[in-house]
């Protein structure tokens, strides 16, 4: 998490407030930051502490509502009502929960509405496991829903913002994914941005359609063979778009805060001169990242690349990857009968390149086994023998 | 009923020649009024209004799932709260399938929360949009395509699940149930519950032409049949305290049963069987 934090500090320190917090709290003081309306929550672990600081704030008037509704299906449900109404909505869950919302998330994203959810990533039952992998939202990437994917807790909080921008401006739900336990628990110094820079940066929200008497509007209904798949074809060119707004969020954020992570859409760490590059999501580029810093002292020529925005995936990044030696894709999912979900995407994007490194693909940390600098510094390993491989990483 | 006219619900929607649904929901709409947010729930009453690029409705209306409608209307009715709208009336409009069996988990943590939603279910007792299967709300001895009348079993062998008991038991501030026979009722009805907040629940019995397997002409008389046999109590529950709106006249149930084909396998001793049933529910002999 040291890799994941600010390089450099906002040019004259104006309105840093430096806080050691828990992620959790972090993500929910920005989130109640952003204004929302209507937050509707179920409990379910690693989220729930964010839930828990969202209705201490509501008891305390600091924001507007907070429904403890009777599941995860109906938290995602209410956040459709509250913003087809017009409002700006938010939702916290983890593993389970999410498959519950499974249904409604395609719901969401079909209707167009920029719902904002923090996924707290564990992974899904059976068996029975409350650590981090990144399966639960991985599983989601078709649902249409924007996807970015922190390594630090100082981007979990940065992220929110930016998703409710992006979202808003491509009328389109997001998830900020943030790891279980290793972000949403530990407890590290951040930059909790204040009122006034995130009102600078985010705009109110004025729905362009809206559930109003004074303009009967019809949302959701049924389209038929010829009308159907215009509506898929208009979403799936507007989620591509929404890389354009990732990026300027990125960047109008950083304006703002002096912290940039990456295009926005990924991050390259000592990529430049690489010949060997580890790709992955999460909390786990981090440590990647001090694996490469202690390799380099050894000369080896190694880097990672961090992928912050998994839907949309940005294809682009091929023409990074192209001309290296070596590639590995370390991911914290499964696509069972398939290859890993991460890598399929990283082989996608280099197909099309003149000069194709050899693409290995690593499976591990999940259900919360650790993957530390020891394991990063294995794949680098691996990768540097200059042969494909295709492993789980104990 | 007061004339209006406009009209909110209009024609031109694809429901059956004799749709019950139909009928009931145009008297929700009557008495409703134009200041109202619809969420509607995946089945018939969704499928012949809301075929893209048309509508029958001249509300704002919302269609998100089967199971939903609930918190979906909740998630509404609070994003009205927070911008200081007081005064929209968010309705539900949703079939039995809906409301007994999918989506009652939902309905229920709504109903707790006492959500400031006024819910309406039409009920014409089965899954009719996907071809007449059997629902909680299926009442004892129907036939349907998944209780069928077969040479061992005969229709559905368990009785209807009383859902506006169930309902009234999270102690909401209203519980009405009426028939779309008795358009007067259903209005009274709808006002007095739109005219209050917190969580409101109101049981509209609607007949279905293909699923009761009846003659279409013949809607309004089964659906009254249904009230005046005393098979379909028309009552409210305010403060914990119930009150009959319609008395029934206790027309023997057979006359109600022998208009459907749903229910021609039904023996003499079946009818009587469920007569007694009624019977007993209204304290006679």
């Amino acid at each position: 998490m040291l890799a994941g934090m600010p390089k450099k500090m906002h040019k004259d320190g104006e309105g840093i407030m430096k806080k050691t917090i828990e992620g959790s709290i972090g993500i929910a003081q920005a989130v109640r930051d952003c204004e929302p309306d209507v937050i509707a929550c179920y409990p379910i672990t690693p989220s729930t502490h964010i839930a828990e600081e969202l209705d201490r704030m509501y008891t305390d008037g600091e924001v507007k509502s907070f429904i403890a509704v009777e599941s995860e299906f109906s938290a995602i449900s209410a956040l459709v009502g509250g913003s087809a109404a017009g409002g700006r909505t938010f939702s916290t869950t983890s593993s389970q929960g999410l498959a519950l919302m499974h249904e409604v998330l395609f719901t969401a994203a079909g209707m167009r509405l920029p719902i904002v959810m923090c996924v707290a990533n564990r992974a899904l039952s059976a068996p029975l496991n409350i650590w981090c992998d990144q399966q639960d939202s991985v599983s989601e990437r078709d649902a249409g829903w924007l996807q970015l994917y922190c390594e630090s807790n100082q981007e979990a909080v940065d992220a929110i913002p930016q998703a409710y921008k992006v979202a808003e401006k491509s009328m389109l739900p997001a998830m900020v994914c943030v790891d279980g336990f290793y972000l949403t628990h530990a407890v590290e110094q951040m930059d909790v941005p204040d009122k006034k820079q995130i009102a600078k940066f985010l705009p109110p929200y004025r729905p362009p359609f809206r559930l109003d008497p004074k303009k009967p509007l019809s949302f959701g209904e049924y389209a038929a063979p010829e009308h159907y798949q215009s509506f898929r074809e208009d979403i799936s060119k507007d989620i591509d778009k929404a890389k354009e707004e990732i990026r300027r969020a990125n960047d109008g954020w950083g304006k703002i805060t002096g912290r940039r992570y990456g295009n926005g859409l990924w991050e390259e760490y000592r990529c430049n001169d690489a010949d060997y590059v580890l790709v992955a999501m999460g909390s786990f580029a981090g440590n990647a990242k001090v694996a490469a810093d202690e390799m380099r002292k050894d000369g080896k020529k190694v880097g990672v690349l961090r992928i912050r925005s998994f839907r949309p995936f940005p294809y682009e990044l091929g023409d990074v990857l192209a001309g290296n030696k070596g590639v590995g894709v370390f991911d914290r999912a499964l696509s069972l009968g398939g290859v890993a979900p991460l890598f399929a995407d990283v082989s996608a994007s280099l197909y099309d390149s003149g000069e194709k490194p050899i693409l290995s693909s690593f499976v591990g940390g999940l259900g919360g086994r650790d993957v530390t600098v020891f394991h990063a510094k294995n794949m680098f390993g691996k990768i540097m023998k200059g042969k494909k491989v295709s492993m789980f990483i104990e | 009923m007061e004339k209006k006219k406009e009209e909110l619900f209009v024609s031109g929607h694809t429901a059956c020649a004799g749709c019950g649904a139909a009928i009931a929901i145009r008297e929700v709409m009557k008495a409703l009024g134009p200041d109202c947010i619809i969420v509607n729930a995946t089945g018939c009453s969704e499928i012949f209004t809301s075929k893209y690029p048309e509508s029958a409705w001249n509300v704002p209306y919302i269609h998100a799932n089967f199971e939903n409608a609930a918190p979906v209307a909740a998630g509404i009715a609070k994003a009205l709260e927070v911008k200081g709208n007081d005064h929209t009336v968010v309705a539900c409009i949703a079939g039995d399938g809906a409301t007994y069996d999918i989506g009652w988990g939902p309905l229920s943590g709504s109903l707790e929360r006492n959500d400031n939603v006024l819910y309406i279910c039409y009920d014409n007792e089965a899954y009719s949009n996907t071809g007449v299967q059997r629902s909680g709300a299926t009442p004892f001895g129907a036939w349907t395509t998944t209780s069928q009348v077969g040479n061992k079993i005969k229709g559905k062998t368990e009785w209807k699940k009383p859902i506006a008991d169930i309902v009234a038991a999270h102690s909401i501030p209203y519980v009405g149930v009426s028939s779309m026979a008795y358009p007067f009722d259903v209005e009274m009805k709808v006002k007095k519950a739109a005219g209050m907040k917190g969580a409101r629940f109101i049981l509209i019995h609607s007949t279905c032409t293909t699923g009761w397997r009846h003659k279409p002409e013949l809607t309004v008389k089964i659906a009254r049949l249904a009230v005046e046999t005393g098979l379909w109590k028309v009552y409210e529950i305010e403060d914990g305290k119930e009150k009959v709106n319609i008395q029934p006249k206790f027309t023997p149930v057979e006359e109600y049963f022998k208009l459907q084909g749903r229910f021609k396998h039904l023996t003499g001793n079946d009818i009587a069987f469920i007569q007694k049933r009624i019977n007993e529910e209204w304290g006679k002999k």
